[in-house]
């Protein structure tokens, strides 16, 4: 089975490609509508704001083809902003409307004078290894993030994994076919390819 | 809980590892990307390398380097060394780094902090510092230094970044060799309000004497600046990396001869941190 990347014109593909590669799978990088309906399994990677993702996904018909193959069970791998847009909206630069295909929203880390915001580096996923994403990633293993807006999930159940960053926020999300990563699987060593992994597996 | 991080940093010249793994069975000892795959190995959390070519083929050999490291080694990693103009950050981001290093090239030009961090967002620009304690003859200007003072352009007589009677650390350009006026805290501090991501702070002091980090002036910047800081210069035992980020307040810690050399390995160091009570992200049991 063929991975296929929705290429929107922003972000770093080639690393995502080279670590599916390093777990012995495929991946194909398209902007076609018609390719990403019909692929037999979706990542969305992002690098941007939450806006400009939007706006450039829109701008090549792609918003209405991931709807159309996620409708019919096509599974999609959201990570870091590609994990943002799959939720209703944001306030990252003025307000955006994202994909809506989980509800909830995303927003800025809540002020905190001891905390740096982006929030980058290694740190923990909080899970009860119940989720198929995380197969064989140990609860509290760490993974690598850049990012300064996080995903509230409206229903609780859609939280597969919290990170504590002086407050519990959700990284990794899931409801169905779909899961959104905040973390970069491509720089988080052994956890990330382990997430490809499980993800190919599926 | 975020971890504290520690970072191998590799020399590289044209192409090649200069100062690198010693007494390892490597294919290639001179091999970036063989380099960098021990280092993954053993757990290290990020990788810098300073592209000490002179050159203009040989940093075009360093985008060859990039693009073969983000291609095998699934870890964050810096780049630094040579990059002037923001089109040479993003040719280095495109090929796969993660993040740049600049040097002398921000003393010189600060926009060039801020225009990266327009471009390519804070979390990408490094501003790397090297410091030196100054000395009574230095502050007296009766130090017979033998070389020229690298004062920038913008630094004028009345400029609050100018070293002064409370300094105690000045910036220096060009390997650390030469000075340039500015008081270094201050410097740091100013580098996070024009943009700059991360501050990787190195004792010129420290740097090979193994005498353990200079904890007051990782201290004083952390004190100075709300982003991360990377204490490098002088590590020499584990003591010395818990120390960077307890006293210290930094975020990581950076060693280029002692890993090298296999004089302690980054699971020694994690190991003693994780005892000490550290948060860091433990060596992967395989």
């Amino acid at each position: 089975m063929t991975i296929t990347m929705i290429d929107y014109g922003i972000g770093n593909y080639r690393s995502v490609q080279k670590a599916i590669e390093a777990v012995d799978g495929r991946s194909d990088l398209t902007a076609d509508p018609d390719v990403i309906a019909n692929a037999d399994k979706l990542v969305l990677i992002g690098v941007g704001a939450f806006g400009a993702t939007m706006d450039a996904l829109r701008a090549r018909n792609q918003e209405q083809a991931i709807h159309h193959a996620v409708a019919k069970g096509t599974p999609l791998l959201g990570i870091c902003v590609g994990m943002q847009v799959l939720l209703e909206d944001s306030d990252e630069f003025g307000f955006h409307t994202g994909l809506g295909l989980i509800p909830g929203h995303v927003r800025k880390f809540p002020d905190n004078p001891l905390l740096n915001v982006p929030h980058i580096g290694w740190n923990q996923l909080e899970h009860d290894g119940t989720s198929p994403i995380l197969r064989d990633v140990a609860p509290n293993d760490y993974a690598y993030f850049v990012h300064s807006f996080c995903c509230h999930p409206a229903a609780e159940t859609d939280t597969i994994a919290h990170t504590d960053y002086g407050w519990r926020y959700t990284s990794v999300i899931g409801r169905d076919n779909i899961y959104g990563i905040q973390f970069h699987a491509e720089k988080s060593q052994h956890v990330g390819l382990q997430i490809l992994r499980n993800y190919l597996a599926m | 809980m975020l971890a504290k991080r520690i970072i191998p940093c590799l020399d590289v010249h044209n192409g090649r590892v200069v100062k690198g793994i010693n007494f390892l069975n490597l294919r290639d000892a001179g091999d970036p990307v063989e380099q960098a795959k021990v280092y993954d190995a053993e757990g290290a959390d990020e990788l810098v390398f300073l592209d000490i070519t002179a050159t203009h083929e040989g940093r075009a050999t360093m985008l060859e380097v990039a693009r073969a490291v983000a291609d095998q080694v699934f870890i964050p990693f810096t780049v630094g060394g040579g990059i002037r103009t923001v089109e040479d950050m993003r040719a280095m981001l495109r090929a796969g780094a993660d993040k740049i290093g600049i040097n002398s090239a921000a003393v010189k030009t600060p926009d060039l902090i801020a225009a990266g961090a327009e471009q390519f967002g804070a979390q990408a620009i490094v501003v790397a510092i090297d410091a030196r304690q100054i000395t009574a003859e230095r502050r007296t200007g009766t130090s017979d230094t033998g070389y020229d003072v690298a004062a920038p352009d913008w630094l004028t007589a009345d400029s609050p970044l100018r070293i002064d009677d409370e300094s105690q650390w000045e910036v220096y350009v060009r390997g650390g060799r030469v000075p340039t006026g500015i008081d270094a805290v201050r410097w740091a501090a100013y580098a996070q309000q024009r943009g700059a991501g991360e501050i990787l702070l190195t004792s010129m002091n420290g740097d090979g004497t193994k005498a353990g980090y200079d904890i007051l002036l990782t201290a004083a910047v952390s004190d100075a600046t709300t982003i991360p800081v990377i204490a490098s210069g002088g590590a020499g035992n584990s003591e010395h990396f818990v120390e960077a980020v307890t006293e210290g307040g930094a975020d990581a810690a950076l060693a280029a001869s002692l890993f090298h050399f296999r004089e302690l390995s980054i699971a020694e160091v994690k190991n003693y941190m994780i005892e000490e009570g550290v948060p860091v992200r433990p060596i992967r049991e395989s």
